[in-house]
């Protein structure tokens, strides 16, 4: 198991090495001047000189490179230009807001992705079915940042119910995790109805049911079981692309998480800060699909001798 | 110069927030309620406490969409943070409700030599830091030194870099500023290289705000996030990304100020939002400008009357005409195109939020010219004078501007104006980095329309509108001046002005250098623009209280009504 954790660790090395490449040269080549963006539009052309020489700007990029991979490796992320703070300081008091949100969005995903989607198999063709996957049809096709205004200005504008973004309690996390789940709650339920539906089928159901177990218990021990193998690994698979895709409802909410950061940096042509939060989620991604192949590997050892 | 504030706004979010107000409008008409809060619905009477006169105590909360960077005054230079560090900080110099300059820290105005390149500042006595010491004429020597320190890397030191020995510190050819001496505990005296009468204007810049040495040296890089000033608030507290907090400094020096006990800064909100909670009676004051897709749905509401605060910008939106590239190397060329945009059209095209400009200088400018009518709207006679100089079937030539709504539409605007005398257009929408970038490389661009790229000036004085972005010396790869112009006798001119201390005088020769640059058709001046600020009806101020020429929000000033 050691060894196998350590393959996988060692070859995420390149893939991160591989993106702090390809994101360096691209913001190398970015229209953008940092210096003036730092220096501001009145600055004199001597002072942005200046401090594009004291930024480092003015060096060969693989000498800017080399000297940001060797700080880097001391877990020395630079410091933000925009923030006026150490990069890893920023991500640091960023990334609780992120995670809060990645995992209160998995939660609402499955919670409403696997009843709605279960109750759909188990009434097929009914109005419970139709009604679910039309709910599903339609939190595919709803674009999280229209979703989140219709949510804020409907539930928090008018209803009062909720507070108008920001973060904080419990209560400032319902409708940003409702805006982020829902997509995905949508694939669970499709998902979840049809491997319902394939195992309601299958033999060893038909037998459970001919040996006279009550519903439930063919229902939680037989059906549910099986049906939810797939979507364990599914769900393992949605940190990830949470952490990375909430850019927009942060946005919308006025979250305090990374993804606001990035695009923060983007637009300030913050290099530093924009290097971090790429080599930063690059590594979440990195990390989080080891950890999900560890527990596939643990929970399946055929995984292991591949 | 700083940054308007509306370059920053995505398209998107206020594509979609139409589509929400049209659905909020749905919804409205369904339940026959108006669209604002409970505590909104009599929204036109007048404010409960506006015959009383100013209060003083609660509290203030505004909202930002985009993160405070710092409230080093030395570092911050973009328009969420000037009005942030005002409360902390005081400069020796300020300015009255208008652009006139008035003592602040200093106690009266300082003395200037005749050749204007001494000014001699006596400080008040007895003010205080927030951590209780004095302020003396030491920490102004002080703050200026550190400014133009190449250690702090601060973007405003070209402001004092004509103090005499100031490069050759800059350099690291002296350990000190030879023109800044401090005489005693109140006084200090600046010498200047050059005469400059701009330099009073420059000392009541942020970057001037007066900061204490300890406090800089105990918190080193991160003073920017524990500021200590001598200002009417006290910095709280900072939650990275979420909010700002400031007291009241209960031992201020200004009898009287501030009004609010508390004003939190909130981070992070998207102006829509923003504008639903100000709607809703949580939020006081929105920071960013209100989106143009909400700014027509709000600004014939009777509930929205007491509201929306609105104010002159001292700022001109233009198209730089490059004057290095053919055929705008020809002046004709250049006077045509003044004669043919149709300036009102792009007004409108704007909901009516600004004016039209008839010149280089908005209306709120000293050195604004009354009598000055400019290039009306003539197009038979650009014609005519295109043909003059040899280009009677028109030509063909690019302009570039930023991608972000409305700047597309007013280009497009000038697009057909220009199809009209028969010049073919063709027009480049670019992120707003690349048309800087662009617009600042030789002879690369003929045109550039400055709309959401338009710099508010740094200080209220015409000669910030000249050296920045038409002197000859930044006339340079990188520098501002989008019209590639250099001419000796218009920077003569400046010069001369910059030299003179007598107001009227000098104001006559500023008249005159910028009649000068619109005979020389160097821009085509379109708009003055407009602040239109959403508020709370209970937060109370002058209409410069909220849009102040030089400090955007001066908080000292607002105060709430009790109900």
């Amino acid at each position: 198991m050691a060894k196998f954790l350590l393959k996988r660790l060692l070859l995420a090395v390149p893939v991160v090495v591989g993106i702090s490449v390809i994101t360096f040269v691209l913001l190398y080549f970015l229209p953008a001047d940092p210096a003036r963006m730092y220096a501001g539009p009145n600055a004199t052309v001597d002072t942005v000189n200046r401090i594009r020489h004291q930024l480092g700007l003015d060096q060969p990029v693989w000498v800017q490179y080399g000297r940001y991979v060797s700080r880097a490796v001391q877990g020395d992320l630079g410091y933000s230009y925009r923030l006026q703070m150490p990069v890893s300081q920023a991500l640091a008091s960023r990334f609780p807001y992120t995670l809060e949100l990645t995992l209160a969005g998995i939660f609402v995903e499955l919670l409403i992705g696997l009843t709605s989607g279960i109750a759909a198999a188990l009434r097929r063709g009914s109005w419970v079915d139709s009604a679910s996957m039309l709910l599903a049809l339609l939190g595919v096709a709803a674009p999280p940042f229209w979703l989140g205004l219709m949510f804020l200005y409907l539930f928090a504008y008018k209803a009062g119910l909720f507070p108008l973004g920001g973060a904080g309690g419990l209560s400032h996390l319902v409708l940003p995790a409702l805006t982020a789940g829902l997509g995905g709650a949508a694939w669970y339920a499709r998902m979840s109805r049809s491997s319902t539906l394939d195992i309601l089928h299958a033999d060893y159901v038909r037998t459970a049911r001919a040996k006279g177990l009550p519903g439930y218990r063919v229902l939680f021990k037989h059906v549910l079981r099986n049906a939810m193998n797939p979507i364990v690994t599914m769900a393992g698979m949605d940190i990830p692309w949470f952490i990375s895709g909430v850019v927009l409802v942060e946005i919308v909410f006025g979250w305090p998480g990374v993804g606001r950061l990035a695009v923060d940096a983007v637009q300030t042509a913050d290099i530093p800060l924009i290097m971090g939060t790429v080599i930063f989620t690059a590594m979440m991604v990195v990390v989080s699909s080891v950890l999900i192949d560890v527990a596939q590997a643990w929970l399946d050892p055929r995984v292991r001798t591949d | 110069m700083l940054r308007e504030p509306e370059a920053r706004r995505p398209l998107r979010l206020a594509a979609v927030m139409t589509v929400v107000s049209l659905l909020a409008a749905a919804l409205v008409a369904c339940s026959g309620k108006s669209s604002l809060g409970p505590d909104q619905q009599a929204g036109s009477q007048t404010p409960a406490a506006a015959s009383s006169g100013p209060q003083s105590g609660g509290s203030l909360t505004v909202a930002y969409k985009d993160d405070l960077a710092t409230l080093d005054p030395a570092i911050g230079y973009d328009w969420t943070n000037w009005p942030a560090e005002k409360m902390v900080f005081d400069g020796l110099l300020d300015y009255d409700k208008t652009t006139n300059l008035e003592p602040r820290l200093a106690d009266g105005m300082p003395q200037v030599s005749a050749d204007a390149k001494v000014y001699t500042f006596t400080l008040k006595k007895g003010v205080k830091f927030h951590n209780g010491r004095e302020l003396k004429a030491s920490d102004v020597a002080y703050t200026i030194t550190r400014v133009l320190d190449p250690k702090t890397k601060s973007p405003g030191a070209g402001f004092y870099t004509g103090i005499a020995g100031a490069q050759e510190f800059i350099d690291g050819k002296a350990t000190s500023v030879s023109g800044i001496k401090v005489k005693d505990d109140y006084s200090v005296e600046f010498t200047l290289a050059q005469p400059d009468v701009t330099f009073l204007n420059k000392m009541a810049l942020n970057f001037a705000f007066i900061v204490p040495k300890e406090e800089v040296e105990k918190w080193g890089d991160n003073f920017g996030h524990h500021p200590v000033g001598t200002g009417p608030f006290v910095f709280k507290d900072w939650v990275s990304g979420q909010q700002l907090t400031f007291e009241k400094n209960p031992g201020y020096f200004m009898s009287g100020l501030p009004k609010l006990d508390q004003v939190t800064i909130q981070v992070g909100v998207a102006p829509e939002v923003a504008l639903l909670r100000v709607e809703k009676g949580e939020l006081d004051l929105m920071g960013d400008p209100i989106p143009a897709a909400e700014y027509a749905r709000i600004k014939d509401d009777p509930a929205w009357k007491n509201r929306l605060t609105t104010q002159p910008q001292v700022s001109t939106i233009y198209v730089a005409i490059n004057t290095q590239v053919k055929p705008f190397t020809d002046v004709r060329v250049r006077r045509a195109l003044n004669m043919a945009v149709d300036k009102a059209r792009i007004v409108k095209l704007m909901g009516g939020r600004g004016t039209v400009a008839n010149q280089i200088l908005p209306p709120l400018m000293p050195g604004y010219d009354k009598g000055y009518q400019g290039y009306s709207y003539d197009p038979e006679g650009a014609k005519k004078l295109l043909a003059e100089a040899g280009y009677p079937n028109g030509f063909e030539t690019t302009m570039e501007a930023i991608s972000t709504d409305p700047q597309p539409k007013l280009a497009e605007s000038i697009q057909q104006d220009l199809a009209k005398i028969g010049v073919k257009m063709n027009l480049r929408t670019l992120a707003s980095s690349t048309v800087i970038d662009d617009a600042g490389t030789p002879k690369k661009v003929p045109l550039v329309w400055s709309g959401g790229l338009a710099w508010i000036q740094d200080y209220p004085d015409p000669d910030d509108f000249y050296g920045p972005i038409l002197g000859s010396a930044s006339a340079v790869q990188g520098g501002w001046n989008w019209s590639w112009y250099a001419n000796p006798e218009a920077d003569r001119l400046a010069d001369q002005a910059r030299a003179m201390t007598d107001k009227t005088a000098r104001m006559q020769v500023i008249q005159q250098l910028f009649k000068k640059l619109m005979d020389d058709a160097v821009w085509v001046p379109v708009y003055n623009g407009q602040y239109d600020i959403a508020h709370s009806e209970k937060l109370q101020g002058e209409p410069q209280d909220f849009a102040h020429p030089e400090h955007t929000l001066r908080y000292e000033y607002l105060w709430k009504a009790a109900k």
